[in-house]
């Protein structure tokens, strides 16, 4: 008798919350999170994916029907056009806005905290994002650089309330409306398709987004090059900014928490070795990361780290966290020498090249797949999955993966 | 120690402070802007050494090419004329290739191969394909190195190489991609020559098709 959605949506939770707890699922579970890849793939580009939000759900569904994987993104990542365009938002460029109607939206390096503003961070992180980084990073919010600071609202603070007075704060305050309207309808839409993946007996691979505290402050708050020289040149400041950042770390996950699938995506930038020493990565990055993630672990959020580039030196560091509780994707790093490290602790994701998916034959991306379930999936603990976001690829390779798999990685 | 020393290891060592003033001071002490700027070429030799040796990483790359840019603004107005430099080991022109912004991993590339010993075209990012080939014209390049960290650059890159090819450039220049998520199959399916998976890797291609050490 055929499974009812249900059934299935049940059997897939279950098949990757054991993956997890490194117990042995019924079979290796297998997803591909994307970005541009269901829309190359349906025909819609994604600057319509991006402003017609029915056109970026039907391209979705068709991915689920197609490719059925275990759990599934939707169209969260199409973020949506129509907002970014009232906000003005400076720190993105995406299509019809500096990029072609294909290509990925990208992020626009700068420093949006300036070096000696870390102690107004410190001081009042809430403050310094409303009237600093807002007015910076959104051409319509500049108005609010003048709000009234709430932290003196006592007593005589109501006197300081004519800054909502001013032409330019009301001007904000409209686009702020509307830009909210349009955010609203977006995230309609969202839970619509989310509705209708869970029905179709798609459990969703999100239950929240986060950034390990040196990228919350090293991102879209002081960039790259400046955070890393902060590394160097103010180290004290910044090891003060990153206790803050982990307390914003751990609510941005948090939200995840009592989901059917609890899944936190934590996006790891500048973590990698490229970037820093390991020396650097165990004072600045890791303990800040560490103590957040465990804090989103007790309130029941499963932490799925995003590991980009190569991180084996890495390892012997990442490793020391509770058994059977988190996800790390990998990406470039070598499956072997990651399974032996970690094998034993956190349930490996990833890792299919994403090159073999554009370039290769379906024959070669068996073969990898094949090699990844023998050396990380022999007992469980490996969820299969490409080595980074799914955008350009060959539509019978992806096919090839996910086939593959629900034959090859059947356990019983 | 002479101040030229104590700049070198200012800058070798990040001292950013004590770099600043020493370079001042021999400024003062009329020092010749062109043995101001040698100093600084020598400490970032060094520091491109440290660099390739795993002892320092992107901080410390960063810092360097901050304090380079400090010094170079101190002394550039006093230079006369551009004296020639030393002979340089080749010509290589990178650029990250048509729809992708991403430069870090390019400029390191760029900044390493300067260290080296390389005269280095950088035509910044989102460069179309017509921009590298008429650049290649222009300038004659060794070495071309495409830098891209999306997966749309394998197309764009493959798009580059065709376009080099279709100039009748091919022949006439060496080709190496970098990025995070290449590797051989990619370089296969661009047509390039190689891949380097780090700013060390590039020089050490670029070397060996330059006939350097």
């Amino acid at each position: 008798m055929e499974k009812s959605p249900e059934q299935l949506y049940q059997e897939r939770l279950q098949r990757i919350k054991d993956a997890v707890a490194l117990k042995t699922p019924d079979q290796v579970p297998v997803f591909g999170p994307y970005q541009l890849f269901p829309y190359l793939y349906a025909g819609v580009t994604l600057k319509e994916a991006m402003n017609d939000y029915a056109a970026a759900r039907r391209a979705c569904h068709q991915f689920l029907d197609d490719f059925q994987p275990d759990c599934d993104f939707g169209p969260i990542l199409a973020y949506p056009a129509k907002p970014m365009d009232t906000l003005g938002l400076k720190w993105f460029k995406w299509p019809g806005h500096g990029l072609d109607d294909n290509t990925i939206y990208q992020f626009v390096e700068g420093e949006y905290m300036t070096a000696d503003e870390y102690d107004e961070f410190i001081y009042d992180p809430s403050d310094f994002m409303l009237t600093k980084w807002v007015p910076r990073s959104f051409e319509g919010l500049k108005g609010f650089a003048g709000f009234p600071t709430q932290r003196r609202m006592m007593w005589s603070g109501w006197m300081g309330l004519g800054a909502f007075a001013s032409d330019e704060m009301q001007e904000s305050f409209r686009i702020a409306v509307e830009a909210g309207k349009q955010v609203n309808e977006w995230w309609g839409s969202i839970g619509q398709y989310n509705d209708e993946a869970v029905a179709k007996g798609f459990p969703i691979a999100y239950a929240s987004f986060d950034w390990p505290p040196f990228d919350i402050i090293g991102d879209t708050l002081r960039g790259t090059r400046a955070i890393l020289g902060d590394i160097r040149r103010r180290p004290d400041k910044l090891l003060q900014a990153l206790e803050i950042a982990t307390k914003i770390f751990v609510e941005y996950g948090s939200g995840a928490a009592g989901a059917d699938l609890p899944l936190c995506w934590i996006w790891v930038h500048k973590g990698t070795r490229n970037f820093m020493s390991d020396e650097q990565f165990k004072t600045f990055y890791w303990p800040f990361l560490r103590a957040g993630m465990l804090a989103l672990i007790d309130k029941g959020v499963i932490p799925m780290v995003y590991w980009e580039a190569d991180i084996e030196s890495r390892l012997e560091h990442i490793v020391d966290i509770p058994k059977g509780k988190a996800i790390y994707h990998i990406a470039q790093t070598d499956i072997a020498k990651a399974k032996a490290v970690l094998g034993d602790t956190v349930c490996i994701m990833g890792n299919v090249p994403n090159g073999l998916l554009l370039a290769g034959t379906p024959d070669d991306v068996k073969d990898y797949c094949k090699m990844a379930i023998d050396v990380a999936g022999k007992d469980g603990g490996y969820i299969m999955d490409t080595a980074v976001m799914l955008d350009e690829a060959k539509p019978e390779n992806v096919k090839a993966m996910f086939e593959f798999t629900r034959q090859y990685g059947v356990y019983r | 120690m002479s101040k030229k020393q104590q700049l070198i290891d200012a800058i070798a060592d990040m001292q950013e402070d004590e770099a600043m003033l020493v370079a001042q001071q021999m400024l003062d002490d009329g020092e010749e802007p062109q043995a101001i700027l040698d100093a600084c070429k020598d400490a970032m030799a060094v520091v491109g050494q440290r660099y390739e040796k795993g002892e320092y990483f992107l901080p410390e790359l960063v810092i360097a090419g901050d304090m380079l840019t400090a010094i170079g603004e101190k002394i550039k107005p006093l230079l006369q004329v551009q004296t020639a430099g030393a002979a340089k080991q080749g010509t290589v022109v990178i650029g990250t290739v048509k729809g992708d912004i991403h430069d870090i991993g390019k400029d390191i590339v760029g900044f390493m191969l300067d260290v080296n010993g390389f005269e280095v075209v950088d035509l910044g990012v989102d460069v179309p394909a017509s921009d590298f080939v008429a650049k290649i014209h222009e300038v004659k390049p060794q070495v071309v190195g495409l830098s891209g960290f999306l997966t749309l650059a394998f197309d764009q890159m493959k798009a580059t190489v065709d376009a080099i090819s279709a100039a009748g450039l091919r022949d006439q220049v060496k080709i190496m991609i970098g990025g995070a998520i290449m590797d051989d199959t990619v370089r296969n399916y661009i047509g390039a020559d190689a891949y380097g998976s780090d700013a060390t890797a590039a020089v050490r291609l670029a070397q060996g098709w330059t006939g350097g050490k």
